[in-house]
């Protein structure tokens, strides 16, 4: 069974591909909160990804919050998935603020930005990838 | 812990090229990867690990046996699988098979067997009659069946069609599962290398010109496009491997970023327009143009 789907044709890096795909799932609820994840030695052999950049991955993950990690014992999804929702909060509030400001800059009226963000959502939507950017 | 291999002050010397003060560690359980154009050295070290070619100077422990006294014990732990290794024509993968698993009694029946499904070779016909992706699979099983703590392979992919190049891979990355055993492996195809190895070790012209973990060397790299007119001392700017313009368009590779060089682009009257990560096929060959400073 596949655990992620990681291609190199995506344009992402594969670390980056593999946060998005747990967050995706995780947020998708596909896994639980507790819920025990792949060790890294695993999901790398089984995805043919070093285990470098599987770790980079869930360092990246757990400093989110998104997933928890004890020693000795492996990782699991976050039992409080709040930090990471407020981190997404927080992340998607600077965005907005940002997105204002360049608005701003090129002169763009209220209703003018609310169009811009439909033709991003609209764009979004026609390109079937999961979660995309940076974590917070 | 014991490193699967190290060696430090390495040179060995050839009438028409020279490995030079090459040192160099692989802890247990990672991989690590060997980039650098034809002739820069992958192939001398790797014959150096194993004990085919004794160096002119400077140490290798293998698993912990130091090298060339201890190198019975040594070649135990070694799977070496190069090229130029032939296997008899007129016989079979079975017969080859026989003649390997007498040698070693770490041989392993099934995971042989999993890997003659896997690499879909028959193992009656005789190798005379394989095709040249299908030897290299066959010397791969052979090599890989043993369960070696230390892989040194010369070029694995090179030659392969794509599902055969896929198919090793696989068998590679399943080494994996095992945090105790180890590959070093060089290769050309630069995509192998990034998606599979921890580690990266470039040799340029008898010399090793980084050696990293893959993350942070990857890291360090970025293509920044701006625009503006190029500023005269950009390109003697330490960080920076190469600029390019075209008109008002300019592209620059950065070896060692920094998250201020967007800042100090636009002091010198640059729009920085996109910052993007570099491939390590990109890397490799700006860094060898460059003069060879990665």
């Amino acid at each position: 069974m596949n655990v992620l789907l990681l291609s190199a044709s995506d344009a992402r890096p594969m670390y980056q591909q593999i946060i998005d795909q747990i967050t995706t799932r995780v947020m998708a609820g596909d896994w639980l909160p507790g819920q025990a994840l792949p060790s890294i030695r695993e999901l790398a052999a089984s995805s043919g990804v070093s285990v470098i950049t599987v770790k980079r991955a869930y360092e990246d993950l757990e400093r989110a919050g998104l997933i928890a990690t004890r020693h000795g014992k492996g990782s699991v999804v976050a039992e409080r998935l709040d930090q990471a929702r407020g981190l997404f909060e927080d992340a998607l509030t600077r965005s907005l603020v940002d997105a204002i400001a360049h608005a701003t800059r090129l002169g763009l009226d209220r209703g003018q930005l609310h169009q811009r963000l439909d033709v991003e959502l609209d764009a979004a939507e026609s390109t079937p990838t999961p979660t995309q950017g940076n974590l917070p | 812990m014991t490193a699967a291999f190290a060696v430090s002050g390495l040179c060995k010397r050839y009438p028409h090229f020279a490995l030079q003060d090459v040192s160099l560690t692989l802890a247990e359980g990672e991989v690590m990867g060997l980039v650098g154009v034809n002739g820069a050295g992958k192939t001398t070290l790797l014959r150096l690990l194993t004990g085919l070619a004794a160096p002119d100077a400077g140490s290798i422990d293998v698993l912990g046996h130091r090298l060339p006294q201890a190198q019975v014990a040594a070649k135990r732990g070694i799977g070496f699988a190069s090229e130029d290794m032939r296997l008899y024509r007129s016989q079979s993968l079975d017969w080859h098979i026989a003649l390997v698993r007498q040698i070693y009694p770490e041989w392993d029946d099934n995971y042989a067997a999993s890997l003659m499904r896997r690499f879909d070779l028959r193992a009656q016909q005789p190798i005379g009659g394989y095709s040249h992706g299908q030897r290299v699979k066959a010397l791969l099983l052979l090599c890989l069946a043993r369960r070696p703590r230390l892989l040194l392979l010369d070029e694995p992919t090179t030659g392969l069609d794509p599902v055969a190049r896929a198919e090793v891979l696989e068998a590679l990355a399943d080494v994996l599962r095992d945090e105790r055993r180890s590959v070093l492996f060089s290769s050309h195809n630069t995509h192998d290398v990034e998606q599979l190895a921890d580690h990266i070790a470039f040799l340029h012209g008898g010399r090793l010109l980084a050696h990293r973990d893959k993350e942070s060397f990857l890291d360090d790299w970025r293509r920044v496009l701006c625009l503006g007119s190029l500023p005269p001392t950009l390109a003697n700017w330490p960080e920076v491997a190469q600029v390019r313009s075209a008109g008002s368009q300019i592209e620059v590779k950065l070896r060692a970023w920094r998250d201020d060089l967007p800042e100090r682009l636009a002091a010198q009257g640059l729009t920085v327009q996109r910052v993007d990560p570099m491939a390590l096929e990109d890397i490799f060959v700006t860094a060898v143009r460059a003069g060879g400073a990665a």
